[in-house]
């Protein structure tokens, strides 16, 4: 998986590319606590992101009970394959899946 | 019918997806079954390599098994550690907001509800879990 990160004031776009799952979830874990202090506005691109296992919802769930408290989070680009994820394990409800 | 043992640890879990990858292209798999059986792969074989052994290092199968004229892949996974029949834990609530929500059992709904049919059996002391897939 690769991690691409932008930073705009306190926006911050992360876009993945490959796969979210055991082996990847907790790189970005990693680089989201190292990349949050101060952001308010959170943003992820799943573009080229081509699926999602529950460790990569356990990262997502975390950031966004984070981001609850000190901003936003959207999600962007979402393929068929991890709507389809989010559907079923009702994250569609606590996510902002644009 | 092609299987290949792998240790049981997160780190052969692109082995194990790399191996069923190769059944489902010599079968022209759809993108979205391909998909579907790469996240129940990570779910289960993580499932193992996390809990089958609390006490040390251990073994697990893959075997896979495709009928052609009905075009449903049989995908088992087994391991000899400790008895666990992920068809009896409960779907976890889905309707929790993010500050109530676990993400235990959220995995195996996952698999459950993207397969065909799903089997467990504990027999000569291991585990023997098989998903279908109609691909």
């Amino acid at each position: 998986m690769n991690i691409s990160k932008q930073l705009e004031n306190n926006a911050l776009t992360i876009a993945l590319q490959g796969r979210l799952d055991t082996t990847t979830a907790p790189e970005l874990e990693q680089e989201l606590q190292n990349s949050l202090d101060g952001v308010t506005a959170l943003r992820f691109d799943f573009a080229e992101l081509e699926y999602i296992s529950s460790a990569g919802l356990r990262v997502l769930l975390t950031s966004q009970k984070r981001m609850n408290q000190q901003g936003s989070m959207v999600v962007c680009h979402v393929n068929e394959t991890i709507a389809e994820v989010f559907e079923i394990t009702g994250f569609s409800d606590v996510l902002t899946i644009e | 019918m092609p299987q290949i043992t792998f240790k049981a640890a997160v780190e052969s879990i692109p082995a194990v997806t790399e191996f069923v990858d190769g059944i489902l292209e010599e079968n022209n798999c759809s993108m979205k079954a391909q998909m579907q059986l790469r996240i129940a792969i990570d779910e289960l074989f993580s499932n193992i390599a996390h809990y089958a052994y609390p006490d040390g290092e251990g073994e697990a199968t893959v075997a896979a098994d495709f009928d052609e004229p009905q075009r449903m892949l049989a995908l088992t996974f087994i391991d000899s550690g400790i008895p666990y029949n992920p068809l009896e834990k409960e779907d976890p609530d889905i309707t929790l907001s993010a500050e109530e929500r676990q993400i235990g059992g959220l995995g195996i709904m996952m698999v459950r509800k993207t397969m065909d049919d799903m089997t467990y059996v504990y027999r000569d002391g291991q585990n023997i879990l098989t998903i279908y897939k109609k691909i």
